[in-house]
């Protein structure tokens, strides 16, 4: 008996059954078929209990694991001009858009948070790939700068999971210029000595790997993660010939150098605690059963992260 | 012999009557005078492509700027600078043609030129990858703009590429890390840096180096986050769509003023800096000289906190901006 099975497993349970709709009690491994119970998966984080596949995990989900006790607080993101180029394809972009919100019930598609995980503070920002691919656009521009700055303030290391198509783009060269946009925010976290960690995801790729993604001090990613600049699919068609099988994966990527580890999502916490906590220099995370935390001490975060965000 | 672009057909008709009139007369054994038919001929063509070239849509921006006779990098280096040495390599696997750079004087002051190269004919465009560059060639430029901030030598950057070349060596080299290094370097610099995008600015690949204190355009130029033909065939499902993505894509130097992103347009000659490379030559000199006289009186910590600044500050207005 401890806080976490009297306080926060019910709750967790309650904000995944609240999701849950009779209908998609099972879900189907896209890699094995093998048909998982939902509970099963959401407490092995959407990844497959028969085959290991890592399936898409959205940023509130995976903050719900990370996070002791699943608390955080949300970090306000400055919203940007909507539509700034008043794009139209096939669709107009605020219809598409707000497809996207309904869809998905966030605001974009970047969540950032501040909370604890192993009772070390840090800030993380997760990419929402089902929010139109991850795409980076101003909001997510906005994201990264708005945690990296909540970071500095703080003095916390900041963890970014990546999950992208690429650049978002409806807003066309804007979402361009987030590429150095967010390497102006990298840098705000470099010249004050914090720690800047990358969890690659599946998938991350175009104009996102080229900056925030392929600049952290530590580059993590899951298994069988696509990571690469081009898709493969615009590599066969430029050279012309069939690429060999894993190529742009995760395993690939740490044979050639670009990655310094490949860590399955359920070990990823305990991972991440370990290297947060040795390079900003605290002592090693306590094992086994702890205290319930004071709540007051969590500048007045509620379980789950509802609150208001803090500005 | 000029090439023509598909919307300069009549152009085509009216300027090769003229030249065969001419022709004609030249053969003729008989005096004869065409002098005024051809003129009159003359008249109407340059009536014409003042007329083509007053409102260029988007798409054909997108033709003009990728104009195979259009001055290239190369150009601007023999005809901007002086004492151009070119530094090669990467200290680290290769040297890629498609980017040049090295040492060079610009109006007597020494500076660090980067920019890449599409080439000009067969041979040259397949040694230079048709201005796609590899890592190693972001990675020859990272080391060129380190060179040029430990000796205080300003940089200046032609930018001029489809995009990064999609290669399976490209992609195991780290393509996206050493674009993503390059745009750091440019902001990590401590002298001034002046962009200048003299073609295409294709997506990622032209970030690389136009992450600068200033970014000017030539008029016609072109700079997107993706193709208009790959946009179309993403968002259209439709890659012969390319017209309405360019539109929708707000590209061209005039709309890109607009946002905020670029400071300065640079006028092309009339029928685009093709027709006139010798007056497109000069107005890059004469831009790029302003922009780094803006510059250049500049503390090295305001030069590199100026940029980032503007850098963060870019977008909040939209099309308003």
């Amino acid at each position: 008996m401890n806080w976490i099975t009297n306080y926060v497993r019910p709750r967790i349970n309650s904000i995944f059954s609240r999701r849950e709709t009779p209908d998609n009690l099972w879900t189907k491994c896209e890699s094995c078929g093998t048909m998982l119970f939902h509970r099963e998966l959401s407490d092995n984080l959407n990844v497959c209990t028969n085959c290991n596949h890592h399936m898409a995990i959205t940023p509130r989900e995976r903050f719900h694991a990370l996070f002791d006790g699943g608390i955080f607080t949300e970090v306000a993101v400055p919203q940007p001009v909507a539509d700034p180029l008043h794009f139209r394809d096939q669709k107009k972009y605020p219809d598409r858009l707000r497809t996207a919100q309904k869809d998905t019930g966030e605001t974009e598609a970047m969540l950032v948070a501040s909370g604890e995980i192993g009772r070390t503070p840090i800030i993380a920002a997760g990419q929402d790939f089902s929010f139109m691919g991850g795409s980076m656009g101003m909001y997510v521009g906005n994201a990264i700068i708005a945690a990296a700055e909540e970071a500095v303030k703080l003095h916390r290391p900041l963890i970014l999971f990546s999950a992208a198509g690429g650049a978002r783009m409806q807003e066309g060269i804007l979402s361009l210029m987030q590429m150095p946009r967010t390497t102006v925010a990298v840098q705000m976290l470099k010249e004050a000595g914090l720690p800047y960690i990358v969890v690659l995801t599946h998938p991350t790729t175009g104009g996102v790997t080229a900056s925030y993604a392929m600049l952290g001090d530590v580059h993590i990613a899951e298994p069988n993660a696509l990571i690469c600049f081009a898709g493969p699919r615009v590599i066969e068609q430029t050279i012309r010939e069939k690429l060999p099988e894993g190529f742009q994966r995760a395993e690939y990527l740490l044979d050639h150098g670009m990655l310094d580890r490949v860590t399955p999502r359920t070990e990823m916490r305990d991972e991440l605690i370990t290297i947060t906590r040795m390079m900003m220099g605290l002592p090693p995370a306590v094992k086994g059963e702890l205290p319930a935390p004071e709540l007051d001490a969590q500048d007045g975060a509620a379980p789950g992260g509802n609150e208001e965000p803090k500005t | 012999m000029t090439q023509y672009l598909d919307f300069e057909k009549p152009l085509a008709e009216i300027e090769g009557k003229a030249e065969e009139l001419r022709a004609i007369a030249r053969a003729s054994e008989e005096e004869m005078d065409v002098s005024q038919e051809a003129e009159a001929l003359d008249k109407k063509a340059s009536a014409l492509l003042a007329d083509l070239y007053k409102s260029l849509t988007p798409w054909r921006k997108c033709q003009v700027a990728r104009h195979p006779d259009r001055p290239h990098c190369k150009d601007y280096i023999s005809a901007l600078f002086t004492e151009y040495t070119p530094l090669a390599g990467d200290r680290n696997f290769a040297d890629d043609h498609a980017v040049m750079g090295g040492l060079a004087r610009f109006e007597d002051r020494p500076v660090v030129v980067i920019g890449h190269e599409k080439g000009d004919d067969t041979k040259s465009r397949i040694e230079r990858n048709f201005g796609m560059a590899r890592p190693e060639g972001y990675r020859k430029a990272i080391r060129l703009m380190d060179l040029a901030d430990r000796f205080g030598l300003p940089v200046i950057a032609l930018v001029d590429t489809p995009g990064a070349y999609p290669g399976k060596g490209a992609e195991e080299r780290g393509q996206s890390e050493a674009i993503a290094r390059s745009t750091e370097k440019c902001l990590q610099l401590r002298v001034p840096m002046v962009s200048l995008i003299i073609g295409e600015g294709g997506s990622g690949g032209a970030v690389a180096f136009a992450t600068a204190n200033r970014v000017a355009m030539l008029e016609h130029s072109i700079y997107s986050v993706i193709s208009p033909e790959g946009c179309a065939s993403i968002l259209w499902k439709d890659s012969e769509k390319m017209r309405e993505a360019a539109e929708a894509l707000r590209l061209t130097a005039q709309d890109l003023q607009k946002l905020g992103v670029i400071d300065r347009i640079v006028p092309e000659p009339l029928g685009g800096a093709h027709r006139n490379r010798t007056a497109t030559l000069d107005a890059a000199r004469d831009a790029i000289g302003k922009l780094l006289d803006e510059l250049v009186d500049q503390p090295p910590e305001d030069l590199m906190a100026n940029r980032r600044r503007k850098f963060l500050d870019m977008g909040r207005g939209g099309l308003a901006a």
